[in-house]
């Protein structure tokens, strides 16, 4: 680093990696661009469709018409948050006793816990249906929020313990030296250490039940349907509807998309998995 | 610093989050291991009677097991190959000094926030198609006939849209890994008079090899169940050419409402999810003391 | 402390919240459906019955294998989501028979909504042993859309007989123009048994091929089929767009609306939609011919019926009914009629809008639509006797799952991945399997 970098260098460097990180964000900056296009122009040329004429918001309208995109936002962010925050209380204490009581055993839990999330969740559908059938969870916020925290809840332990396993062990020991209590301990003293861990682990698991795609269609119908499902009913072409789907899509990841952005250092500062030594 | 009391305390904790889990594998496992004794199909209610191990006899013979399973092989390992080179070089490149590297990091991860669905639609309708897509545009500027994705390629085409989906996650945490480099000492092997690529190879490859694994280990827990990108985008043809394992499950159960076919596809299916869970965790073990 | 607090406020909030959503008021029912111009229209002048009623409707709008797939597992495992479903002429029978849907038998005591004056036809193909399981909103036979303007040009009469598929593939020869975006022909290859094989299936029939003999044994690596298959790939390679293992119905509608396709065999309810100038630009320049023979003219227009049925389980049959009169009514048809344009209004159920003066004026083809499902024969599908009814599917449940498999078979040898004869071969095994496996035979 401390070495010096002539300008020539440093152009040229921007230059293949904006380039690179044009090509990867191209698909979403298209279909933002045809979002605001006519359908008959957003078929056309890529040329034709950035110079052309056609511009509109009726997309967005057609879209609004034809499904009521807050409902399903709102599902999105209680769904989301809610099973992240729920998977939180109980991964917390989980982690704890992982990262500082470790048994021989530990590992072993960690991996087989990991390993429920490899199930295929179609092969077991049918089950998970007739029991939210019987428990009245059909389309309820809470049962995928149920769903949601089990599917994400090793992620969740996993990040946490590696977080946690950084925290030197004296400082909780001199803690409990003063007087303090376990529940304590855990919420005044390793809580706050952890915090940039947990920040990017919550926002992790935000995005991953976000864009969760199994589990929200076959469960909800309507009043619990997030935007997954939103997005669903333009799975089928429908004379010409590029325009109407991406700006379908844009609406449906324009929030989320928004939030990595913001928090993407907070982010990518935890998700290392406790990889980074 | 265990001592009898911490130890109890510790099995409490711990204990909400693997009687969770447990519930959460055992229930459906119980009862799909159940159902995939049963004639049980949705569409025909007869009673449900035992049949023994018929569905998996029918589940293992089915034409297009052998490829799905192929398939699955496929495409796990070709996107984790895509994201673990592509990622590998995009940290390189992102280490370096740049203009504006935060605005150019966040168009990178943009494609990881982009939900499985709308990144096949769009894959399908706005690039891959050949008569609207962009690039059925480009070939046809260009006076070449246009590439049928979805009908000469289609498993490359699927792997193509995951991997665009997973290489900002690989790049995140490659990337991150890189940036505790130790800095000093590739100077120092600079002024030794190495040359590029035996620093990359002597040093930083086995400084990432850490953060690799753990890409590998994330990307094939997820990958393995890979089903909304083939569902709108091939429905897994054409043939059975883009059938992973997953996807033949939820054509047993789900399209054919075979539901004990369909669960034994799923008992066997875990199955070799924990073959390849035993597999990564023991690579996992000696690169991560988790 | 605070913490933990927040987190537990928070976790209840959200449950509290989920709670009040799942509430809902007695008077709301929940209707699953595609998203086919004909649902998008009823789904813009359903608050005139909302209104009327003080009801309210939740539109759970999905794809339509998706559909299928949701609203079968939750009517077979008794889930109760939904109200009402949108369903074809193949599943009503199956699901009726299985006791899975609400008997509307009691629609013909209701002399406003004058059942009798849906076609016979129609009504038995939403029939199981005597009642009634579903009413339609359209039925459809198949015929051949093409394009009078290119006809013109390329110097071709168009047929006013039934011409064979060896002639329809030398029309599409000469029209396929792809260096100015014109397809000779735009078939469905997208796979699935009601994609491909909808147009797959009645062009089998003409070449005198047929799914079963009469003890149930699968005949599809007959020389009929092989010689179909063969057909429809070449005439796909040499005249078809790029890109046609990925075409299903709403694909090759929406490139046809746009000009791209000379010819087109498909669902005659998408005539009003391609003669509709407010969404297809070839309104003016599309004309219509019976769909092809080969060997024979049995079964080569399918028949189709898509309804409304209320599913057993459900908790609130008295308001589905009501909204399933009101929107299958002859006074719904007129309302399309005078908002949407009496072109738009969903095609052969009832004889009375079928005869109505405006739209016959409007929709002039409509006679020929009449005409083609009239001649389409569900009992008698196939050149040589069958032990099963339905013309481009077979009246079983298992039928599905065969279909399906034959389909992504004819596509990947559409795609050139497998040949025709492997494509035949694999589907004939898969077929013995699956008829083995039920039971049909040994």
């Amino acid at each position: 680093m401390a070495r010096a970098v002539s300008t020539g260098q440093k152009s040229l460097n921007t230059a293949i990696a904006g380039t690179l990180g044009l090509v990867m964000f191209f698909p979403v900056l298209w279909i933002l661009i045809l979002s605001f296009k006519t359908e008959e122009n957003a078929i056309r040329a890529p040329l034709e469709v950035l110079f052309g004429s056609g511009w509109t918001l009726d997309s967005f309208a057609a879209v609004q018409a034809r499904s009521d995109y807050f409902k399903h936002f709102s599902n999105s962010v209680v769904i989301s948050v809610g099973s992240t925050f729920l998977g939180l209380l109980i991964a917390v204490p989980a982690a704890w006793s992982m990262a500082f009581v470790p048994t021989k055993h530990t590992k072993n839990v960690l991996m087989w816990m990991l390993s429920t999330k490899m199930l295929p969740p179609v092969g077991v559908l049918i089950p998970i249906y007739l029991i939210f059938r019987d428990f009245g969870l059909l389309d309820t916020r809470i049962g995928l929020v149920i769903v949601l925290m089990l599917m994400n809840l090793p992620i969740i332990v996993w990040m946490l313990y590696t977080y946690f396993k950084e925290i030197p062990g004296e400082i909780l020991e001199a803690a409990r030296m003063d007087g303090a209590s376990l529940r304590e301990e855990i919420l005044y003293v390793l809580t706050p250490m952890a915090i940039p861990g947990m920040a990017s682990t919550v926002l992790l698991n935000v995005i991953l039940s976000w864009n969760e795609a199994f589990w929200t269609l076959q469960l909800t119908t309507s009043d619990a349907a997030p935007l997954t499902q939103f997005i669903a009913s333009y799975s089928s072409p429908e004379g010409l509807f590029y325009a109407k789907l991406s700006a379908a899509s844009i609406m449906a990841i324009a929030p989320i998309l928004i939030m990595g952005w913001f928090s993407q250092k907070q982010l990518v500062r935890g998700l290392t998995f406790g990889a980074v030594k | 610093m265990a001592t009898k009391a911490s130890r109890a305390a510790a099995r409490t904790m711990i204990s909400p989050a693997v009687i969770l889990l447990l519930g959460w594998m055992i229930i459906p496992l119980s009862l799909t291991i159940y159902f995939s004794f049963l004639r049980y199909n949705l569409i025909t209610p007869t009673g449900n009677p035992f049949v023994g191990w018929e569905n998996y006899y029918w589940f293992v013979t089915d034409p297009s097991f052998k490829a799905a399973m192929l398939n699955t092989l496929v495409l796990v390992g070709g996107v984790l190959l895509i994201t673990v080179v592509g990622g590998v070089m995009f940290a390189l490149l992102l280490d370096r000094p740049m203009f504006g590297q935060g605005v150019i990091r966040i168009m990178v991860i943009a494609p990881f926030f982009v939900m499985p669905t709308v990144s096949g639609l769009v894959w399908k309708n706005m690039f891959m198609n050949p008569v609207n897509g962009i690039f059925g545009h480009i070939a046809k500027a260009f006076g070449a006939p246009p590439i049928d994705f979805f009908g000469q390629i289609p498993l490359l085409s699927i792997i193509i849209i995951v991997s665009w989906m997973w290489l900002p996650f690989a790049t995140l945490i490659i990337f991150t890994a890189m940036q505790s480099l130790d800095q000093e000492q590739l100077e120092a092997a600079e002024m030794d008079g190495a040359k590029w690529p035996s620093r990359f190879i002597f040093i930083m490859v086995p400084h990432l090899s850490r953060s690799i694994t753990v890409v590998i280990l994330i990307q094939t827990i997820f990958l393995l169940s890979i089903f909304a990108e083939i569902l709108v985008t091939t429905n897994g043809g054409p043939g059975v050419s883009t059938t992973n394992l997953t996807y033949l499950i939820y054509v047993s159960s789900l399209l054919q409402f075979d539901v004990g076919m369909g669960s034994a596809g799923g008992v066997i299916a875990i199955i070799l999810a924990n073959i390849v869970a035993i597999f990564l965790m023991r690579m996992i073990g000696k690169n991560l003391d988790a | 402390m605070y913490i933990k607090r927040a987190l537990l406020n928070t976790a209840v909030g959200f449950s509290l919240a989920a709670g009040a959503g799942a509430a809902a008021s007695a008077e709301e029912i929940t209707i699953a459906t595609v998203n086919n111009n004909d649902m998008i229209v009823m789904q813009k002048l359903a608050p005139k019955w909302e209104e009327a009623t003080g009801n309210t409707i939740n539109w759970v709008v999905l794809e339509e294998n998706v559909l299928r797939q949701r609203t079968t597992t939750d009517i077979a495992t008794n889930g109760g989501s939904f109200d009402i479903i949108f369903i074809g002429a193949y599943e009503t029978p199956i699901w009726g028979a299985n006791g899975w849907l609400t008997s509307l038998n009691d629609f013909a005591d209701d002399p406003a909504y004058d059942l009798e004056d849906i076609f016979p036809l129609v009504r038995n193909s939403l029939s199981a042993d005597g009642s009634l399981y579903a009413v339609p909103l359209y039925s459809e036979t198949s015929f051949t859309f093409y394009r009078t303007d290119l006809f013109e040009a390329a110097g071709i009469e168009a047929p006013t007989e039934q011409i064979t598929y060896t002639e329809f593939a030398e029309m599409a020869a000469k029209l396929h123009d792809p260096d100015n975006g014109i397809f000779g022909t735009c078939q469905r290859g997208k796979a699935g048994w009601g994609e491909n094989m909808a147009f797959v299936g009645p062009m089998v029939n003409a070449f005198g091929g047929q799914w079963f003999d009469m003890d149930w044994n699968p005949t599809i690596d007959s020389p009929e089929w092989n010689a179909a298959i063969t057909y429809y790939v070449d005439l796909m390679t040499n005249s078809g767009p790029p890109g046609a293992t990925a075409n299903g119905h709403n694909e090759n509608r929406a490139l046809f609306k746009d000009g791209k396709c000379a010819t087109w065999v498909d669902a005659t309810s998408a005539a009003n939609d391609v003669k509709n100038p407010a969404n297809s630009k070839v309104a003016d320049v599309t004309d219509f011919f019976q769909a092809p023979k080969q060997a024979t003219s049995n079964g080569t227009g399918w028949f189709w019926s898509w309804a409304l049925a209320i599913p057993a389980s459900s908790q609130k049959a008295d308001v589905a009914k009501d909204f399933l009169k009101w929107g299958t009514s002859k006074e719904y048809f007129e309302m399309v009629g005078e908002t949407e344009g009496w072109v738009a209004v969903p095609s052969g159920t009832r004889a009375s809008i079928a005869d109505d003066p405006r739209y016959l004026e409007a929709a002039p083809f409509s006679a020929t639509i009449k005409e083609a499902i009239f001649a389409a024969d569900p009992t008698n599908p196939t050149m040589n006797p069958v032990p099963y009814t339905g013309i481009q599917f077979v009246a079983i449940p298992e039928f599905q799952g065969i279909g399906n498999y034959v389909g992504q078979q004819v596509s990947a040898a559409l795609a050139g991945q497998v040949t025709v004869e492997e494509a035949l071969a694999n589907s004939q095994k898969f077929a013995v399997r699956e008829m083995t496996k039920a039971g049909y035979i040994e």
